[in-house]
């Protein structure tokens, strides 16, 4: 590899290892133990988990049939399909969260009737941080399928469609299997987009502890007032992602 | 040698990015004095009207809830006046000597029940806060304005569960003012510069709490006269009318 090539990656790694050694080395240590026992810090915790993996789960559901449209779909319709998933990407996440008020909030598009007919409030319940972390985590997970549906070989569908399966079997047979590394890979790119959303969360589902406060706004909280146990948060959150990433691999983001 | 030289190209534009702000910094500076407040979000709506009188300075503010910008001068932000919705926070950064000479009391604040504008949940006290169903939205205790909520509903014996802790009192007059709080616990100051989006319902005396706000120059002010020229005019009756007109009570 030419020479400066390596200079300028070695700057961009420093540029992802500096911060991380800032934590660890600026870590207060001796708090770690008591900071970590704090309830507060599992019920933040807790929450992030329990919302992070509730968005991937709907992610999939939804994002995985919004894929496969998007890559049956040809031309203009394609373009402004493609354009509407990505958008939750492009857009600053406050904004994001500013937009969720407008159409699921009290005076909302969809939330004045559902208010209205039923009573029900989404803002500061844990369903719209859910919804907020959905919001900007799903493209991901529609990006990395709708790139594994390209690069499909649809010879095994229609052959399964030809030995007479019908059109389910077909997708839950052949297709999803086929789409595994895609699903896996675009599914750890959402979840951890998820666990790490604040602006949306914040601005569309507030912040209450053990209802909204997922790890994110317990750390910027925490920043102001006890910074000490704000970098203890931010270590946590460190070393789960850490975990999951490093423990998930090529042993599933591998190719069937 | 075409990737050495693009390289070489790039780490040339970088280096004359950072090194030109620093100077165009300094070559700016001749026309006008310009000052960085930081200031409480509630003190918003009179500071921008007093930088308007003082038009030979140029003011850029940096409005937070006090305690975000306690913890950004403590991280060593460079201002040269800190204004503070309590003094419990100034008390901080003063310790953390980051304060020239000592801080002067401006104005006072009181709070008050913001509420959606024609008030249709019918809320006339602290204790109507309590009632099932009524959605009330506060500032986190570690902002000044929501530390004063939970003194005046301790005063009023009233127990609230906020649906939301802001990290700013306008947070809370933004929830109210987009319809998904019916109530939250804001200043007196920040109802009457609501532009009538918001209804204020008044909090007793004897339950209210008022805060004080001090302003003060910081150690590291770059343009010391003009820095005292806007506290100055602060305290002046021009400033403290200023404050009056905005809601807040004088110093």
């Amino acid at each position: 590899m030419p020479g400066p090539l390596v200079v300028l990656a070695a700057a961009g790694l420093l540029l992802f290892l500096l911060p991380l050694a800032g934590l660890i080395a600026r870590a207060p240590w001796a708090e770690v133990g008591p900071a970590l026992r704090a309830p507060e810090t599992a019920t933040a915790l807790g929450l992030s988990l329990y919302c992070s993996l509730a968005a991937t789960a709907t992610a999939l559901v939804l994002g995985i049939p919004l894929a496969l449209v998007l890559a049956r779909t040809r031309g203009t319709l394609r373009a402004v399909l493609r354009a509407l998933t990505t958008l939750p990407m492009v857009l600053p996440p406050v904004v994001g969260g500013v937009a969720l008020l407008l159409a699921f909030g009290r005076r909302g598009l969809v939330g004045a009737p559902l208010y209205a007919a039923f009573g029900l409030q989404v803002p500061f319940t844990t369903a719209a941080a859910v919804i907020a972390e959905t919001f900007v985590a799903m493209p991901f997970l529609v990006i990395a399928v709708e790139g594994g549906l390209r690069s499909f070989d649809h010879r095994y569908e229609e052959a399964a469609r030809a030995l007479g399966a019908r059109p389910w079997k077909v997708f839950l047979r052949v297709t999803l299997p086929l789409l595994r590394p895609a699903i896996v890979s675009g599914a750890v790119l959402c979840w951890a987009r998820a666990l790490g959303e604040f602006g949306a969360t914040i601005t569309f589902a507030g912040n209450l502890p053990g209802t909204t406060q997922t790890m994110p706004l317990a750390v910027y909280v925490a920043l102001e007032t006890q910074p000490d146990a704000a970098i203890v948060l931010s270590l946590v959150l460190l070393a789960v992602s850490l975990a999951i990433l490093v423990g998930l691999r090529d042993r599933w983001l591998g190719a069937p | 040698m075409h990737s050495a030289r693009a390289a070489a190209l790039v780490a040339a534009l970088v280096l004359t990015a950072c090194g030109g702000s620093a100077t165009a910094g300094q070559g700016a500076a001749s026309a006008k004095e310009k000052l960085t407040v930081f200031a409480a979000a509630s003190l918003q709506p009179p500071f921008d009207n007093i930088a308007k009188k003082l038009g030979q300075m140029t003011i850029t503010f940096n409005y937070a809830g006090t305690q975000t910008l306690t913890s950004q001068l403590s991280q060593g932000a460079q201002a040269d006046v800190f204004a503070a919705a309590d003094t419990a926070h100034m008390k901080t950064v003063e310790n953390a000597g980051l304060v020239d000479g000592s801080p002067s009391l401006f104005a006072h604040n009181r709070l008050e029940i913001a509420v959606e504008k024609g008030n249709p949940k019918d809320i006339r006290s602290l204790s109507d806060l309590a009632r099932p169903g009524i959605v009330v939205v506060l500032a986190d205790p570690s902002v000044p304005a929501g530390k004063y909520a939970q003194q005046a509903l301790a005063r009023a014996g009233v127990t609230v569960h906020a649906r939301s802790l802001e990290t700013e009192v306008t947070g809370v007059l933004s929830k109210v003012a987009l319809g998904e709080a019916d109530a939250g616990i804001v200043y007196i100051s920040d109802v009457a510069t609501s532009g009538g989006k918001v209804d204020g319902v008044s909090i007793p005396d004897a339950q209210n709490v008022i805060a004080d706000y001090p302003i003060a120059k910081l150690k590291g002010t770059r343009d010391s006269s003009a820095a005292d020229a806007l506290i100055a005019y602060v305290l002046s009756p021009q400033g403290q009318q200023i404050l009056v007109a905005a809601g807040f009570e004088t110093a």
